[in-house]
């Protein structure tokens, strides 16, 4: 048998039919939907009376829209975002997925409710309408983005047509440097390949660095996929994962997690496999980054200075005039200069106990800069409760932060949680395009220690000043 | 979905790289639990000021393009979310093919399944078209999907690759769900080979 990459043995175990031209129809395992993607597939299925083939392996969850002010339990004021919920609301029971709806505890953004119910698995296909899927790559699941065309595609169908990506192979080696984190090497990533350096490719993550992630790092590492233009990433399981996994909710248990267990102790790239693409980084060559532009591959150390447009070629030159007029920063200011407004910690990229944790130690015993808006939303009801019960919320709050109720909030700033225009965030999201948090927001992504670190002291900071 | 087989246009140029989702439907208009009406927000921050008022310079604003039914765009054309609600505004502002040097995955296709077609050229040929297109409304472009070719307004035709599978699924406005319903028997025989190989899933 020929070597096989991890992406091509989770492609052959769920492929039902090749098509002569290429394209395929892969069977999908899980299917997660939320409110802002999936009005318009529910209703195509009404209007053709179509039903959802698999609604047992169907999860739904509100997240985008939903506020997370305690209020919120009084209702959605947002009347738009109350009937996009409302509509998940009524689709959810109408057609017999699974369900959490806004008043339950295990209610938070969908990538990060998934793993966290044991709905995501070693070996399975993972679709959801979002493109930050990719973060159940972590669980070496193969889990990408699609439509809402797609979306009804896969509730009528429980497949997908597809069309195989090639393989890409991004290895980060040794261990990472204090202060430096699994948000730092997805970054460093994006910043070496470009934002379109992965397209038409799965990406595999491999080597030290990220083998030493927890699977919380793992998560947030996969979730940026997307952002190098890749359909997906993977980290091939390990006991890291088999621990994680089990005794949650949806996962297997007794002699069927047996049988799951020596299956997924196949699912590794095998030694001779091809690779399209190969991008090696040094983990000790990492430093804790920022971005300075609209885009994320805009990266660079925080004790570098922004850059000039002309340090650029080609489209980029006008792209960078064009970012940094927007972001209103002027080349060679050094980027531990810049102040900032806001700061945002959540996000299914960073919206994790792991997160909120770093987050913790660099607050404990500190306080918010005076006048600066600071806030924590965690990814789940499930996380927001061990945060609490583990004292961080009382760590955050004594800061000076608000602590928030789960959703995805100013990640894209579809709830009340937007900046003002000019209104400049450190954030631990993942997308710094112009107007991504609000009109004339300027957002500048980083780590959640390194958010921290910038709530204390009001600008752009080195995060080791502060270990 | 509406056929794609010839169209003759205006195209537009728009010659920044990576523009991405965000800049192309903000989510404000997400909102929306219909797939129609989103043409009027299509580059909505570019495209409107703080108050509502066109931005005059902005391409779309200009007398010219008002009309414009192609768009010919920079490297990474579409990156960023999801959001079908992309091709859909596009869609509802009449436009119906995009011309780039790249796009993003999903957006790529996402536009198939909206009757738009996107066309990836090596950057010099989209140069050419990006020059083509700044020659405003008096230039038209003719594109054969059937021929795979698009012609300039001076008459130079240019080829351009494209999957079989989705040119004929565009040519004929086919439905994908239709097609892979007919499938059913390979779905049911994968699901009970699956069942008995990963009785866990
Ligand atoms: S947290 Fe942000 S990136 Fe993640 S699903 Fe929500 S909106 Fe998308």
């Amino acid at each position: 048998m020929s070597p096989k990459t991890l992406y091509d043995k989770i492609w052959d175990a769920h492929l039902v039919d090749e098509a002569e031209d290429g394209s395929s129809l892969l069977y999908i395992d899980r299917h997660l939907v939320h409110e802002v993607t999936s009005p318009q597939a529910f209703e195509g299925l009404r209007m053709t009376g179509r039903k959802v083939r698999n609604p047992q392996n169907t999860i739904a969850v509100p997240d985008h829209n939903v506020p997370t002010t305690p209020d919120r339990v009084d209702g959605i004021k947002n009347e738009e975002s109350r009937i996009q919920v409302e509509a998940l609301d009524r689709n959810a029971q109408d057609f017999g997925v699974n369900y959490y709806p806004v008043s339950d505890i295990r209610q938070g953004i969908v990538h990060i409710v998934g793993p966290e119910q044991g709905w995501t698995l070693p070996g399975m296909t993972v679709v959801c309408g979002d493109s930050h899927t990719a973060t159940h790559g972590a669980f070496g699941a193969l889990a990408h983005g699609i439509g809402t065309s797609e979306v009804e595609h896969v509730l009528a169908t429980q497949t997908l047509i597809q069309q195989k990506s090639k393989n890409m192979k991004v290895e980060i080696t040794g261990r990472l440097r204090p202060g430096v984190t699994a948000k730092d090497i997805t970054m460093a990533v994006i910043g070496a390949t470009g934002t379109a350096g992965g397209t038409g490719h799965v990406i595999e993550y491999c080597g030290e660095a990220i083998r030493e992630l927890s699977m919380e790092g793992r998560m947030t590492v996969c979730n940026m996929a997307i952002e190098g233009g890749a359909r997906a990433g993977l980290i091939a399981p390990d006991e890291k994962t088999y621990q994680y996994v089990q005794g949650r909710p949806h996962a297997p248990k007794g002699a069927q997690w047996e049988a799951a267990l020596a299956w997924w102790k196949t699912l590794y790239s095998d030694p001779d496999a091809h690779w399209d693409k190969v991008v090696t980084i040094r983990g000790e060559d990492i430093a804790p980054l920022v971005t300075w532009g609209t885009s994320p591959e805009d990266v660079l150390p925080i004790t570098a200075s922004v850059p000039a447009p002309e340090d650029f070629t080609g489209g980029k030159v006008d792209a960078a005039r064009r970012a940094l007029e927007y972001m209103g920063l002027t080349a060679g200011q050094p980027l531990s200069e810049v102040e900032i407004d806001t700061v945002f910690i959540g996000s299914c990229t960073n919206g994790r106990i792991e997160d909120l944790r770093a987050a913790a130690r660099v607050l404990e015993g500190k306080k918010v800069k005076d006048g600066l808006r600071a806030m924590i939303v965690p990814g789940s009801g499930l996380v927001r409760a061990q945060a609490e019960e583990e004292g961080l919320a009382d760590i955050f709050t004594k800061a000076g932060f608000e602590w928030r109720l789960a959703g995805c909030s100013m990640c894209l700033a579809m709830n009340p949680d937007q900046l003002a225009p000019g209104e400049r965030c450190a954030a631990t999201s993942n997308r710094n395009f112009e107007g991504r948090q609000g009109r004339g927001g300027r957002t500048h992504l980083m780590s959640p220690a390194m958010a921290a670190a910038a709530a204390v002291t009001g600008r752009l900071t080195d995060v080791r000043e502060m270990m | 979905m509406e056929k794609f087989d010839k169209l003759t246009g205006i195209a537009a140029p728009m010659p920044l790289i990576n523009v991405d989702t965000d800049m192309i439907i903000p989510k404000q208009f997400l909102k929306t639990i219909k797939r129609t009406g989103l043409g009027v927000h299509l580059f909505d921050e570019m495209r409107y000021d703080g108050d509502g008022g066109e931005i005059p310079d902005f391409v779309l604003n200009t007398p010219q393009y008002r009309d414009a039914e192609i768009l010919v765009a920079g490297d990474n054309f579409g990156c960023g979310s999801s959001r079908e609600h992309a091709p859909w505004a596009l869609l509802d502002f009449g436009i119906r093919c995009v011309i780039a040097p790249s796009f993003a995955d999903i957006f790529y296709n996402n536009c198939f399944k909206n009757g738009i077609l996107p066309i990836a050229l090596p950057q010099e040929r989209v140069d050419i078209l990006m020059r083509d297109a700044e020659k405003g409304a008096n230039a038209r472009m003719d594109i054969d999907l059937e021929a795979q070719t698009i012609t300039t307004s001076d008459g130079e035709t240019i080829t351009f690759d494209i999957d079989p599978f989705r040119k004929h699924c565009l040519i004929n406005g086919l439905d994908d769900i239709a097609l892979t319903l007919e499938k059913a028997p390979a779905i049911d025989a994968f699901e009970a080979r699956a069942s008995a190989a990963r009785p866990w899933v």
